[in-house]
């Protein structure tokens, strides 16, 4: 199945692909940073702000977000449920309108659109659902038509392009199959074709691949990552999952009670998260220190015992492990997570080197720095099980 | 049974078909309209209004109010002046179309209100219209609901068409009071009976049939 969409996407007759590729944009890494003052694709949100009247009072859904997402970018939103996210990515196309503040999408605001002004942007801005929100009562021909029938798109022309949407997310074969008869997976790629078949210039994701089990999580993300290569779309999506945000995306945006509480290259809000939150949302990737060894953690060291430190790589060159062969004192590897992440290392190693030593042998300590930050967790006792 | 009663019975038949068919004609072609009014001028609707909900949704609930054979009575003025007669199969069929809108409605409402929410966001975000939600969301989408309420709907009708009789207005209702009841026919009765268990029986079979085979997708 994967096969068969990447057979397709890197198809280069593909006449969606030729019509709309921005150039360079099949052989680059990552999408080409936009030319200047070229603004189709972007979203700004200018002081944003989204109060809710609840039976409880107000409940404040954005306060004051300030975001540039530049063109060809895919961009994450990420935070704990009610923290806005969805608010925010509606505001886009405007499925929810901002109290105060204003959205400029392609550089023009949209805050004063009419109905009609509203149709037109929203067949620039597709959006995909965690729950894909198909019509049941639609083939999956007729669902990914639907944008363009009511459109009122010349029925000769809906016919083909649906059909180039389909082949792009590999269901050329399940046109005529009623969604209910499709897997979670396949659901979801007949909403990206729904999305994509009207060649917009930006894709939101609401929690795309939430309701998705891992594999098929990360087929519909690599198939979202071409998307962006081959069609130069810029890409929009809020997720709760911290390792889908370093699966495909380039900047990220923390959100916490409806604020930006951090933004950044992903290696780089991976590498050294400054807020709470993201360290918090960031846990389940990272790994604390082992409980056995937290269990025994002391703030002094116990004659014979060990030092535990932490040493993180936050962006900096491939860490030399050369380094620790060199030190003069034993240095123990307890747990490590290094990835490779937009190019760079990044990631947490934890050590033992015995507690005597550090203190008063800074070679050991000033090797160990060449590696990343390195940070004294605490001490544990010789029979700690670390040697 | 002698021929002529046979010929009455046949005769009683197709004037409770006329009545509920052309009755459970009108209740769709007014009630489907009145239901999408009810669930999109609600407050977060596509269309919304909630003055005129509040007043239509209690106009509504008034009719469900009254019962059909006090209605029947209390809308003579109205049948005279619609259908020109107050006796007779049409007389009848004024009544029951405004006792059978109003039911009709309330039951395609729960349908439509069970369309989920994020189906008619996604028809925004791919810019549809509010009509275009009407007629690719909303409607299609319920319809299986709807055509269950309406085979309920036609189910009370016969059953509400018996108490037409009590305008003059024939069936097999009438039948059943006149000569089963009044003149001590246990024949007839029983007949009437078979006939209506048959024809709900009909009725109701057809309606699931329909669910099914749109479910079925």
């Amino acid at each position: 199945m994967v096969g068969l969409i990447f057979d397709s996407l890197r198809d280069p007759g593909t006449p969606v692909a030729a019509r709309r590729q921005a150039p360079g944009a099949a052989t680059a890494a990552r999408p080409p940073a936009p030319a200047p003052g070229r603004e189709a694709g972007t979203v700004r949100f200018e002081s944003v702000s989204k109060t809710y009247r609840s039976a409880a009072g107000p409940v404040q859904a954005l306060d004051r977000v300030d975001l540039a997402i530049p063109a060809g970018a895919i961009f994450g939103i990420i935070g704990r449920s009610g923290a806005g996210k969805s608010s925010l990515l509606r505001t886009v196309n405007r499925l929810e309108a901002p109290t105060s503040g204003r959205v400029l999408v392609d550089g023009a605001p949209i805050d004063a659109l009419d109905t009609d002004g509203l149709v037109a942007l929203r067949r620039r801005i597709g959006m995909i659902f965690q729950h894909f929100n198909l019509l049941a009562a639609k083939t999956v021909r007729q669902n990914v038509a639907l944008p363009l029938t009511v459109a009122g798109v010349p029925r000769r022309d809906i016919g083909p392009r649906v059909a180039e949407a389909l082949r792009l997310v590999g269901l050329e074969d399940k046109a005529d199959t009623y969604p209910s008869r499709l897997s979670g997976g396949q659901k979801q790629r007949v909403g990206i074709a729904r999305a994509l078949v009207s060649d917009p210039e930006i894709l939101l994701c609401d929690e795309a691949t939430s309701a998705l089990d891992p594999e098929t999580t990360l087929a519909i993300l690599d198939l979202l990552r071409d998307i962006n290569r081959r069609l130069g779309i810029t890409i929009i999506l809020i997720t709760h999952e911290m390792s889908v945000i370093r699966e495909i995306c380039s900047d990220v945006v923390v959100l916490e009670g409806g604020r930006v509480v951090e933004t950044g290259p992903v290696w780089r809000v991976f590498g050294a998260p400054e807020h709470p939150t993201t360290r918090a949302l960031l846990e389940p990737l990272t790994r604390g220190l082992p409980s056995d060894l937290a269990a025994r953690l002391q703030p002094q060291p116990a004659p014979g015992g060990w030092a535990i430190l932490r040493i993180t790589c936050s962006g900096q060159a491939a860490p030399d492990l050369s380094g620790l062969a060199e030190a003069g004192a034993p240095v123990r590897l307890l747990q490590a997570g290094i990835e490779r992440i937009q190019g760079r290392a990044v990631g947490r190693m934890l050590v033992a080197v015995p507690a005597e030593d550090p203190a008063e042998d800074p070679s050991t300590e000033a090797r160990l720095r060449a590696l990343g930050d390195v940070e004294r967790v605490g001490y544990v006792p010789a029979d700690a099980a670390v040697g | 049974m002698s021929p002529q009663m046979i010929e009455r019975l046949w005769q009683a038949f197709l004037d409770t078909a006329l009545m509920v068919g052309v009755s459970a004609g009108i209740a769709v072609l007014a009630g489907i309209p009145l239901a999408l009014f009810l669930v999109t001028s609600g407050p977060g609707g596509i269309f919304p209004a909630p003055t005129a909900n509040r007043v239509v949704g209690t106009v509504v609930n008034g009719f469900r109010a009254v019962p059909f054979i006090v209605l029947l009575v209390a809308l003579i003025p109205f049948t005279r002046l619609v259908a020109g007669t107050t006796i007779g199969v049409w007389a009848a069929i004024v009544p029951l179309s405004v006792s059978a809108t109003p039911f009709f409605a309330r039951i395609a409402e729960v349908s439509l209100r069970e369309v989920d929410a994020g189906l008619i966001e996604a028809a925004q975000s791919i810019g549809c219209r509010r009509r275009h939600i009407l007629a690719h969301v909303l409607l299609p989408e319920a319809l299986p609901g709807i055509v269950a309420g309406f085979t309920i709907t036609v189910v009370a009708m016969i059953g509400a068409s018996a108490m037409a009789g009590a305008v003059g207005a024939g069936g097999l209702g009438d039948v059943a009071i006149r000569y089963g009841y009044q003149r001590f026919d246990t024949t007839v009765m029983v007949v009437v009976i078979a006939i209506l268990i048959a024809l709900v029986c009909v009725v109701q079979f057809a309606g699931d049939t329909a669910v099914r085979r749109l479910r079925a997708r």
